[in-house]
């Protein structure tokens, strides 16, 4: 089965390359399988995942009496979700309205005070910090901690659009675009690591756990 | 020339980068590595837990993004055996990093003599990203019940005096997506957990604020993150190994814009 | 009952989960966790949406027979074929684990491994230093690639390496918080909109 496996393997690799040449049946057959297989793995984990563990699980133990009768509030988020399949009716598919709603409240308000903390507070606190202890820093320090401040202060001009970017602030909007482009050209040099990274599982596959159990 | 050169097929680019992954595959050899700050700063935490303390680590990264942080895994996992820390494995945000997070435990518990309930345990994958962060915070049995093959969890050794994150010293994301921001969002903020990433190239830039504030204690970025950790625990691995084979693709890019810059700028003054 | 409702509904679990995040009485945080818990009970009924649009978009090109319409019959047949092998018996099932191994995974991997190509030909292509600002980009990447791998250290001892780490940590790290900071305070006050029912595009 190993050895089937493999071959398998390294047959749907190749249809999916045979791609760089140009589209072809091959690859078309790969793709779509892939994206079959995926949807019938995520219905298996789903369900073994999500709904027994958060749905069944502890309505059965509440009326099993493991649990407190309280388990049976539960009820009411499951019934919730059970409306996502009105989805398939066209005439009640509105009710799916009421757990997105739901979702959406409860994200949102959970979302809010620990955003603000996560990405506001803390971000300004990390900016302005090096100033406090400004006295211990290194020349080299002290010059990355204006960076910092000039960087910030640009970038943020840069999106603010409910002022013309006209005069000094299109001036330093445009110090804003240089800083991006710095945090972008960083992006791209990481992201080449990223996916150069794919590729070479991928070929460490074909040559030594395909062409290495042949030859 | 240089308006053939800029009209290259593309087909020729992609048999170069085939050639610059392949040939260096042929040969064995190394180049030595720099350990950055970030990956040091990881490695300096958890060198300094105590045996018997506990690190979480939540598998973020599915099949198409598993070469980089992998090797990032097992490298973690093999220092936190050798010095008998407790491993936690979860899921989050890739439904399909469960036979993933399985098959790099159990290569590592074997290799290191770990054993699975009372060295480390693999809970699996549970929806509801922000939720699941939430409600381990308050109770860790409360979202799983049962580890990823269904025993429960009161019945596993290494869980009986882990209730939630209060007995987790470090929770270490292995992420390809948005899972990051969720961990320093709910963990940190609001339970005080300490986080640190290990995560793909492609979100490395975006790491950097939260590890100046503090709210990451440590980073490895990408290929080479994990090539310098298994450098620190004197263990070349998949990391090593990938970021060496990597550098010829990387010289191979940055040759072709610098020739394609060439050719552009001569083309231009031509025109002019 | 279409519209106010879910407004209403929306507002109630959103104010409540604010307020009870403030509020350290016992009462307050098991309400706290109990929605939250809610919450994370119905988050998996999403995914049937997900899955019925793609049925029914499958459905619909073998129905009408569009061009290519026999390669949603695979989609299906590799649909079915791992809800057999997983449904019954679970996902920790050999025929299951040996799908998602042999087939699901090398699939999957291959399909992004391909972007290793077409970034090296758009490297080529499109990295032009056309101008000033384009030119700092085309730098910066160059800069943290050779600063990426051991050889660039081997060239140039501890400067590549450095130079690509004073990148990421400085001007990088500027225009990063710069993002965090305008990414976040729009998504807190979209949230507030949500909450206030200023915002229903999400009720379709």
């Amino acid at each position: 089965m190993a050895t089937l496996g493999i071959w398998i393997a390294a047959f749907l690799t190749i249809c999916i390359y045979s791609f760089l040449y140009r589209d072809n049946p091959f690859y078309r057959f790969a793709e779509h399988l892939l994206v079959g297989m995926s949807v019938g793995y995520i219905i298996v984990l789903t369900i073994y995942f999500g709904f027994i563990p958060y749905a069944w699980t502890p309505i059965k133990n509440a009326v099993t009496g493991e649990t407190s009768a309280l388990g049976f509030l539960t009820l009411i988020p499951i019934c919730m979700g059970l409306l996502f399949f009105a989805r398939l009716s066209d005439r009640h598919a509105w009710l799916i309205r009421y757990p997105i709603a739901i979702l959406m409240g409860i994200s949102s308000g959970i979302m809010i005070p620990n955003a603000l903390q996560t990405d506001i507070f803390a971000q300004i606190r990390g900016t302005l910090g090096p100033y406090s202890v400004i006295g211990t820093l290194s020349a080299f320090e002290i010059v990355g901690a204006i960076l910092m401040v000039v960087g910030v202060v640009c970038t943020l001009t840069y999106f603010f659009f409910s002022v013309e970017h006209r005069g000094p602030i299109a001036g330093i909007s445009k110090v804003g675009i240089a800083f991006l482009m710095i945090g972008f050209g960083s992006a791209f040099g990481n992201t080449v690591m990223g996916r150069v990274a794919l590729l070479i599982q991928r070929v460490d596959f074909l040559i030594n756990g395909w062409l290495g159990t042949i030859f | 020339m240089f308006e053939k050169l800029m009209n290259i097929d593309r087909r020729i680019i992609f048999i170069l980068v085939a050639l610059v992954v392949i040939i260096p595959m042929l040969f064995t050899f190394s180049i030595p590595l720099n350990v950055s700050e970030p990956t040091q700063k990881l490695y300096d935490y958890i060198e300094g837990l105590p045996a018997g303390a506990t690190i979480m680590i939540s598998f973020d990264y599915g099949p198409s993004s598993f070469p980089e942080t992998e090797p990032m895994a097992a490298a973690v996992m093999k220092h936190c055996f050798d010095k008998g820390i407790q491993v936690i494995g979860i899921t989050l945000e890739y439904i399909d990093a469960v036979p993933l997070a399985d098959r790099v435990m159990q290569q590592v518990a074997e290799e290191k003599d770990a054993v699975y309930g009372e060295d480390y345990v693999l809970l699996g994958y549970r929806p509801g990203e922000s939720f699941v962060i939430l409600g381990m915070g308050a109770e860790i049995a409360s979202v799983f019940d049962s580890d990823f093959s269904e025993t429960p969890i009161g019945e596993i050794p290494m869980m009986q005096n882990i209730t939630n994150y209060d007995q987790v010293s470090l929770l270490l994301n292995l992420a390809a997506g948005s899972s990051v921001e969720g961990w320093i969002t709910y963990g940190h903020t609001k339970f005080n957990l300490k986080i640190a990433a290990g995560v793909t190239g492609v979100i490395v830039s975006q790491m950097y604020p939260y590890l100046q504030t503090g709210q990451l204690v440590g980073l490895l970025a990408g290929f080479r993150g994990a090539g310098e950790y298994e450098k620190l625990i004197n263990a070349p691995g998949e990391g090593t190994k990938g970021i060496n084979t990597a550098s010829f693709v990387h010289l191979l890019i940055i040759g072709l814009v610098v020739i394609g810059n060439i050719a552009f700028f001569v083309q231009r003054r031509r025109e002019e | 009952m279409k519209q106010q409702v879910p407004l209403v509904l929306c507002f109630l679990f959103g104010i409540v989960m604010i307020l009870t995040e403030f509020s350290p009485h016992t009462a307050s945080q098991a309400t706290y966790k109990e929605i939250a818990n809610w919450g994370r009970v119905i988050s998996p009924f999403v995914f049937v949406l997900a899955v019925v649009t793609l049925i029914q978009t499958h459905w619909t090109r073998i129905q009408r027979r569009v061009e290519h319409w026999q390669y949603s019959l695979v989609v299906f047949f590799g649909m079915i074929v791992m809800v057999v092998a997983g449904l019954p018996y679970g996902p920790q099932h050999p025929a299951f684990k040996w799908l998602f191994n042999n087939v699901q995974v090398p699939m999957d991997a291959t399909m992004f491994s391909l972007l290793a190509f077409f970034i090296a030909s758009a490297a080529y292509r499109a990295f032009r230093a056309r101008t000033f600002e384009a030119t700092l980009l085309l730098l910066t990447a160059v800069i943290v690639m050779v600063g990426n791998i051991p050889v660039g250290d081997l060239l140039w001892p501890d400067a590549a390496s450095n130079a690509r780490q004073w990148i990421l940590d400085n001007p990088n790290l500027s225009a990063r918080r710069g993002i965090i900071l305008g990414v976040s305070l729009g998504a807190i006050s979209q949230s507030i909109r949500i909450i206030l029912g200023i915002e229903r595009s999400y009720l379709g």
